[in-house]
């Protein structure tokens, strides 16, 4: 063998396939400041449209006059729900079943509700005009706390549902109540609870905040009238649900529907639904005949479009002296504000909740869901989490450090004492769900070991004693977070967008010269698609990572899928993908085996290419074979090589990992330091490591934001009162802690690849880790449960009722 | 967020932008570094119809000693007081206070006359002024006046300035040589005003606090000078009882607003705790 044959390592390095730590393609373009936004798209003679909202929180809508905005110079025209009426579309469907307006129906439910379009000749020009309309209101009181929603006399917020009794998930208790949901064996739950040594009994509540993408909510509208064709682009997690959407409720037929998605700036949920702006670009491009834009600001896309959270989850342990969990009983109150716009696959109103046995062997559940109306901005999406799983993780989680407390054990050793075992897989939870596969005392363990977790509790030990003596202010908390999710919705059998199965899909098509391009039906918002996609196929087919072109986002060339949220776009898409690429390395194994004159089964895969066994001079590339599918292909067989796969998983994945915080609160001024933070993943399979690492370090800085502050807070009035980024917590690299990122690796064993999903994990795991060890420091002064968000007054609220300040 | 229209002037002399103004009236407003302004017009808080724009004329910007006092060109960005060496030396706690504005892109474009000028208890720099005995050179149509940084502030948005007048330029008495200082201030994130800020500029003898003055930003409509707080500790070695008085005196004169920074207790409570901070570590640098 000559010194210039690469040896196998350096064959496989050269593919960049499945663990290289490979850079993110698309980066060239983001750090040149060359990538292609929907605001950067620039129409000829394209109109701008942007809203008159809603001073009020609930209010009947009395006059609508907009003479003086058509006199603005440059406002062309003023759509209102009157106008919307006439081409049927003043309400639109929300995923979750229930309708919304578009723009106010003879009432506003929520301060910066939609109440008129108006479209002008650029921007400024239909900003004049939102000031010029005036509108007659008269308010009537509103609704903000949830826990008021069902009280009887609680004022009737949805007048268009007079009469309904019944919703799209069951019956309805009260003219605010949106439906229940209930999953588990009550009966069993309640006995385990009789029989209890030992029980906890919490409300713990998950405050509402908001996705927040640094882009807002934006699209251009284009409807050609000769061609009866409408272009969308538009800042879609799902596109093609979109275009189906449209489709439907503008009664357009599909193929004349273009919807396309171009770069985007972060979506973590908030760009998955459908909202008035799209609508009403549509329309008004519709009646002008000329593009129009619509661009969301900042305040408009913290205010109006849909927020995440507010679930207020009373939530109860049953447990044996020892600490063996025998019984887990949650009701949830969920706040979906003035219409539920929730995203959720159709028939699942709280999302997969009822993962909220977590990672532990609970016996028997009951979970009870009631979603209720208040006067505030409709959802609620799922931000940076498959659908409320976060809200289940943190659910779970709280309440294990609660009992934890409540028998005087190790959180940790509550745990590992109640974890299901790495032999009870696949396990099936006492809520319904089949766990594919886990070793969680492996991992708790290794975080333990790794950031030596006894010693910190020996410190803390000794902190304590201080502050008691009086010699330091500064308390300590170690926040012990062991997460698992359920992510990749989903299969058919269960998961379904208004009547689509949640398949992802996958169209590889190699070209003679040994290169190729890649389509699906998912969208990157920043997740790295263009990277990862490629390095499954070079693992798969032996092309070089850096050989394929990958392409999302556009309905016309991409094949049909559900889109990237909820951890979906590995399990599902990437499955996808594998699919496609094994269909295509079966026809090269036929291709390989007519050129190399032997039987298909006398060759074997080698990196790159196929090899005759034992005759190992005997290989023909994969380059060497695209070559040949466009030349030379055995008699009877097709020439080409591309293949196309729609994947339907067979269940979802379980990714699971262990996380502590170690954090110092100032009890006199209320400012934490997060000291360390400790984020053992375990995703199944890992596909670059790197940008593994990326999505770690994003989620937790969420979960970090979540915990300590970011919410989306209304006076009682129903004012919202952070709308801005002065007081929605955005953290910036100042704030933010120094992550530590390690792993564990148990794959999905029937996911093509073993891989599972991470992007979601960091903020699902995150959020209790950071709120346990801020309830950690202060419990030995006496408390067991301080809500979030953990900002800087409430800790010092918190360490004054507890008395450590005067 | 997309502000009203309005005519841009950019005049090159104090002159012409004060006939700017006083022509113009009411509806024009000086623009500096654009910081406070523009957000207020983005949110149509502010909407005035014609915008003089200061930074064509020369002379306006600019840092220089004369004797003991420093002189500030009111268009000196935070940005030039950060670089300047003259700064650093004889008055760091200007140099720390800057530190903590905003961050690097608007401390870039804001400047210490509109930082001043604006009024907006949020702000840093007037506290500091007071606590340094400043006195702002205003120029208008009746000529120009000297008017201490004390006497300036009368409410949110409510200044001595007089239709027609801008501030020209800052002068700051050099506090003594061996003097300590220093700049406490709580914020949420970078970006953010102060949920309450203490400055203190102090002198000690015999290990005693002989001279002493201490400033607060954004726990009242308007900075204030904790004339009782300073009183307190001057004489003490700032032992723990000396801080506490300081820090309840300086307590009872603040009023700040229950905003998303916390309640009014809390804003109150830190105010005291920036007060003590402020005291012990400018002690802690006197010589
Ligand atoms: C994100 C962000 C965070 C910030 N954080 C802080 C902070 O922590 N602390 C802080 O102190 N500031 C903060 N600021 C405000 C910033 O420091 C501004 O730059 C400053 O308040 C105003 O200075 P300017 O030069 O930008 O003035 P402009 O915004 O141009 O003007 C402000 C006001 O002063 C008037 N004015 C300006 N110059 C003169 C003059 N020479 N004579 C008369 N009137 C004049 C204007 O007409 C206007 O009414 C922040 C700003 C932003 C955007």
């Amino acid at each position: 063998m000559n010194d210039m044959t690469p040896t196998r390592d350096q064959r496989a390095a050269a593919l960049e396939g499945m663990g290289c730590k490979r850079k993110r393609v698309e980066d060239i373009r983001f750090t040149q400041g060359k990538g292609n936004y929907v605001d950067d798209v620039k129409l000829p003679g394209m109109l701008h449209g942007d809203f008159v909202r809603s001073p009020h929180p609930h209010a009947r809508v009395k006059k609508i006059d907009d003479s003086e905005a058509l006199k603005v110079p440059g406002v062309l025209a003023v759509i209102t729900a009157e106008t919307l009426k006439t081409v049927n579309l003043a309400w639109m469907p929300t995923l979750a079943g229930d309708v919304q307006m578009v723009l106010a129906d003879g009432k506003v439910l929520f301060q910066n509700q939609e109440v008129a379009f108006v479209v002008a000749t650029d921007r400024y020009a239909a900003d004049d005009g939102i000031n010029k309309v005036v509108v007659e209101y008269e308010p009537l009181p509103p609704l903000v706390d949830p826990f008021k929603s069902m009280d009887p006399d609680a004022p009737v917020l949805r007048e268009d549902l007079a009469g309904k009794t019944a919703g799209a998930h069951g019956p309805r208790k009260h003219h605010n109540h949106i439906f229940e949901w209930t999953v588990g064996d009550r009966e069993l739950t309640d006995a385990a609870f009789k029989k209890a040594d030992v029980t906890i009994k919490e409300m713990i509540s998950y405050h509402r905040t908001h996705p927040s993408p640094l882009e807002t909510c934006q699209c251009v509208c284009s409807f050609d009238k000769i061609k009866g064709e409408l272009t969308i682009w538009g800042t879609f997690q799902a596109p093609h649900v979109i275009r189906t959407v449209v489709s439907l409720i503008a009664k357009l037929p599909e193929q004349k529907i273009h919807v396309i998605a171009p770069d985007i700036g972060g979506g973590f949920g908030n760009k998955v639904g459908a909202y008035p702006g799209y609508i009403c670009a549509a329309v008004a491009s519709i009646v002008t005949g000329k593009p129009v834009k619509w661009v969301e600001d900042r305040i408009e896309n913290l205010t109006a479009t849909s927020f995440a959270r507010d679930y207020h989850m009373t939530t109860e342990i049953a447990a044996t002296r020892d600490g063996k969990v025998t019984g887990l009983r949650v009701h949830v109150l969920a706040d979906h504000g003035a219409f539920d716009a929730c995203a959720d696959p159709s028939k699942w109103p709280a999302g997969f909740f009822n993962i909220v046995t977590g990672s532990y062997d609970f016996p028997t559940a009951h979970l009870a869901v009631d979603g209720v109306y208040t006067n505030k901005a409709p959802g609620g999406v799922a931000y940076r989490c498959s659908f409320r799983v976060t809200e289940a993780a943190y659910c779970i989680e709280r309440a294990m450090d609660i009992l934890a407390q409540k028998l005087g054990m190790d959180p940790a050793e509550l745990r590992l004492k109640n974890f299901i075992k790495p032999e009870q897989f696949p396990y099936h939870s006492a809520l319904g769900w089949e766990y594919d596969s886990g070793d969680y005392h492996t991992a708790m363990r290794k975080m333990m070991e790794t950031t030596n977790y006894a010693a910190l509790r020996k410190e803390q030990a000794e902190k304590r004693a201080a502050f008691k003596r009086g010699e330091t202010r500064e308390i300590m908390g170690l926040g012990v977070s062991f997460f698992t999710e359920i992510v990749g919705a989903g299969p058919s059998k269960n998961c379904d967008i208004l009547g689509i199965a949640m398949f992802d899909s996958c169209e590889i098509r190699l070209h003679p010269t040994g290169t190729g391009i890649a389509r699906m039906g998912t969208k990157s918002q920043g997740q790295g698609h263009e990277t990862t996609w490629a390095q499954i196929i070079a693992t798969e087919i032996g092309i070089p990572a850096d050989n394929i072109q990958v392409e999302e986002g556009n309905t016309d060339t991409a094949p049909y899928g559900l889109g990237t949220y909820g951890s979906r776009s590995t399990p599902v898409a990437g499955a996808a993908i594998a699919m496609a690429a094994r269909k295509i390395k079966a026809k090269a194994q036929m291709i390989a085996a007519y050129k190399l004159e032997v039987h298909e089964d006398d060759l074997e895969w080698d990196i790159d290419g196929f090899r005759v066994k034992g005759l190992p001079e005997r290989f023909l590339s994969m380059k060497d074979i695209c070559w040949a599918a466009y030349n030379s292909v055995p008699p009877g067989m097709e020439p080409g090589l591309e293949a196309v796969s729609y994947y339907d998983p067979p269940n979802m994945t379980y990714p699971f990992g262990a996380y502590l915080c170690v954090m110092d609160i100032d009890v006199d001024t209320g400012v934490y330091k997060v000291r360390r933070f400790y984020a053992l993943d375990d995703c199944g399979t890992r596909i670059n490591p790197m940008i593994i690492e990326g999505q770690v370090h994003g989620g937790l800085t969420e979960a970090f934001a979540i915990a300590m502050g970011q919410e989306i807070r209304y006076d009682e009035a129903g004012n919202v009162v952070t709308g801005s980024f002065m007081d929605f917590f955005m953290p910036t690299a100042v704030e933010t802690p120094h992550w530590e990122t390690d792993f564990t690796v148990t794959p999905s064993p029937h996911h093509p690849i073993g891989a599972k999903g991470v992007g979601e994990s960091p903020n699902v795991g995150g959020v209790p880790a950071f709120s346990n060890a801020v309830n950690d420091a202060f419990s030995f002064l006496g408390s067991t449960h301080i809500q979030m968000p953990h900002d800087y007054w409430r800790n010092w609220k918190a360490a004054k009722e507890l008395g450590a300040v005067a | 967020m997309i502000p009203g229209s309005f005519n841009y002037h950019r005049p090159a002399s104090v002159a012409d932008a004060i006939k700017l103004l006083s022509d113009l009236g009411e509806d024009a407003r000086p623009l500096a570094g654009g910081h406070s302004l523009v957000p207020m017009m983005k949110l149509r808080l502010a909407s005035p119809a014609h915008l003089v724009d200061l930074h064509g004329i020369a002379g306006l910007k600019g840092i220089r000693r004369d004797g003991d006092t420093l002189l500030i060109g009111a268009m000196t960005t935070q940005h030039d007081l950060l670089a300047s060496d003259e700064i650093a030396k004889s008055v760091p706690i200007l140099h720390e206070a800057a530190l903590l504005i905003a961050d690097p892109q608007v401390r870039y474009r804001g400047t210490i006359g509109g930082n001043v000028a604006n009024g907006d208890p949020g702000n840093d720099m007037p506290a500091l002024m007071m606590t340094l005995g400043a006195t702002y050179r205003l120029e208008g149509p009746g000529g120009a006046r000297e008017v201490a940084a004390a006497d300036f502030y009368q409410g949110a948005y409510f200044t001595a300035l007089e239709p027609g007048e801008i501030l020209t330029s800052i002068s700051v008495p050099a506090p003594p040589a061996g003097h300590g200082y220093a700049y406490e201030k709580l914020k949420r994130k970078v970006g953010d005003y102060a949920t309450a800020a203490a400055a203190v500029v102090l002198t000690m003898a015999d290990g005693k606090v002989a001279s002493c003055t201490i400033g607060l930003t954004n726990v009242h409509e308007t900075p204030l000078v904790a004339a009782d707080a300073a009183k307190a500790v001057i004489g003490t070695n700032l032992d723990s009882a000396a801080l506490k008085k300081a820090a309840a005196a300086a307590e009872t004169i603040m009023s700040p607003a229950a905003d998303a920074r916390g309640p009014v207790e809390y804003r109150k409570h830190v105010g005291g705790i920036m007060v003590t901070r402020a005291l012990q570590r400018a002690a802690s640098r006197a010589r």
